[in-house]
């Protein structure tokens, strides 16, 4: 069993869907800190076999709207002073910038250099539609659960 | 600045303004006719269209403005590769208002975040063509007296029509709605039209596969056009093509007050037989198509400043 040390102050998140830790390391531009940042891959987890978990140390101010569009399983917990101080669920982002580009050839997003733009349209669903040309955006495997 | 990118961008309170402004210059003509001296209109036409290019030059002219545009992205800066962004930044230097029809979905929708002046979708390839369901609902509103407490039958090709699908979501807005849907099985409205629009505004509609079954009970038929290329073989589509034409014997069940709609250009779905009979209004549509094209240049320009909200 591999050991990562627990953090003093910082996030962790927890319960990633095994597989989706450095696409969320990615999204959440991880790689521009300059702080401590663990990824752990296939950890075991009781409750879905195995899971992907980021330990961020230092840093609070993380905009982490896109996790809820990536994987909502995962689980975001605040550390200060060693203790857990915040747990919760991330929300689904209301609209997602530069995050998905549109596959649709017939939007204009194919061929200018505008900002790919995706606004939630069903939340139960948790599905997305293109700004531009309402096409609705389907993951792919290995992206994201679909629900 | 409003713009008018979607169907539904204007509520449903500043669209019945814009409709009774329409209604207005439909009486009285003549007191319109001079509204937007000095303005200019530029139709940026980057694919072929006839009447709702026309529609556009016309209403223009008819408020006693000009018109500069071109026809065709040939005859446009597109060819020098120069993005939709930059031609709307220059135009809005050359004219007060654009209406912009493109080959590529949300094209207009760029324009309006990068233009000066107010921008007006003419048609985005298959997606939207807000100024043909102003047409539509003038059309209804002028031929019953009212929107609201009218059942539609929607005919033909319900899958890839877009005026069909703007039509559906602007009429969802109403009330006592009802909503017959007359297609082939290949053909159908599709699943997402239904659950996000039909089914959350508590319309009842139902599905069928002949417009004789239904034609005794409908206050509007709304005809499409079906394509062969839609089919996946020729079988089916002579199969089914006869289903969907619209015939005089057909509508001798139908109501006296029956409005024929088409968006037009039609083939062969409306036989020429029909266009004699009153209840066809698929004309009398594109003369209002006119007429609304005119009451919108006046609101977006803010000369009947009191349709849309700041």
């Amino acid at each position: 069993m591999l050991n990562i040390d627990s953090i003093e102050n910082g996030i962790v998140i927890d319960h990633i869907t095994a597989g989706l830790g450095m696409r969320v390391y990615e999204l959440l531009k991880l790689d521009q800190l300059d702080t401590c940042v663990a990824i752990i891959k296939n950890a075991r987890s009781e409750k879905y076999g195995k899971k992907d978990i980021i330990k961020i140390e230092g840093v609070m101010n993380i905009d982490l709207d896109v996790l809820g569009f990536i994987d909502t399983n995962a689980t975001v917990c605040t550390i200060r002073g060693g203790k857990l101080v915040q747990k919760g669920k991330p929300a689904l982002p209301k609209v997602l910038t530069n995050i998905i580009s549109c596959r649709n050839p017939r939007c204009i997003t194919s061929v200018e250099a505008v900002d790919q733009v995706f606004y939630l349209c069903d939340e139960k669903t948790h599905r997305y539609r293109c700004k531009y040309c309402e096409q609705e955006y389907k993951k792919e495997p290995g992206e994201g659960e679909t629900v | 600045m409003r713009h008018l990118i979607d169907p539904l961008d204007f509520t449903r309170e500043e669209t019945d303004r814009l409709l009774a402004l329409a209604g207005r210059i439909i009486e009285d003509p003549a007191a319109y006719a001079h509204r937007c001296d000095g303005r200019i209109l530029a139709t940026l036409f980057y694919e072929p269209s006839t009447r709702t290019r026309l529609s556009f030059e016309s209403a223009m002219m008819r408020l006693g403005g000009k018109v500069l545009g071109f026809a065709g992205a040939d005859s446009s800066s597109a060819t020098k590769g120069e993005s939709v962004a930059d031609t709307a930044r220059m135009v809005s230097a050359y004219a007060d208002v654009i209406a912009m029809r493109h080959f590529k979905e949300g094209a207009p929708y760029v324009a309006s975040r990068y233009a000066g002046v107010p921008v007006i979708n003419a048609g985005d390839g298959g997606h939207n063509h807000p100024t043909q369901t102003l047409t539509d609902l003038l059309t209804i509103l002028r031929c019953r007296g009212k929107i609201g407490g009218t059942t539609i039958g929607l005919c033909g090709d319900l899958k890839f029509g877009r005026t069909v699908h703007s039509l559906i979501k602007a009429l969802a807005r109403y009330e006592d709605i009802n909503f017959v849907f007359i297609s082939p099985e290949e053909l159908k409205v599709p699943g997402y039209i239904l659950k996000e629009v039909v089914e959350p505004s508590g319309h009842p509609y139902e599905t069928v596969r002949t417009m004789e079954e239904v034609m005794p009970r409908l206050d509007i038929l709304y005809m499409t056009r079906v394509q062969r290329e839609r089919f996946f073989n020729e079988e089916d589509y002579v199969r089914l093509k006869d289903s969907f034409i619209l015939t005089r014997d057909k509508l001798r069940t139908a109501r006296q007050d029956l409005a024929v709609m088409h968006p037009l250009p039609r083939v062969n779905e409306i036989a020429a037989d029909v266009d004699s009979d009153p209840r066809a209004k698929y004309f009398e549509q594109a003369r209002n198509g006119v007429y609304v094209r005119m009451a919108l240049i006046l609101a977006l320009l803010g000369i009947e400043s009191d349709i849309l909200e700041a």
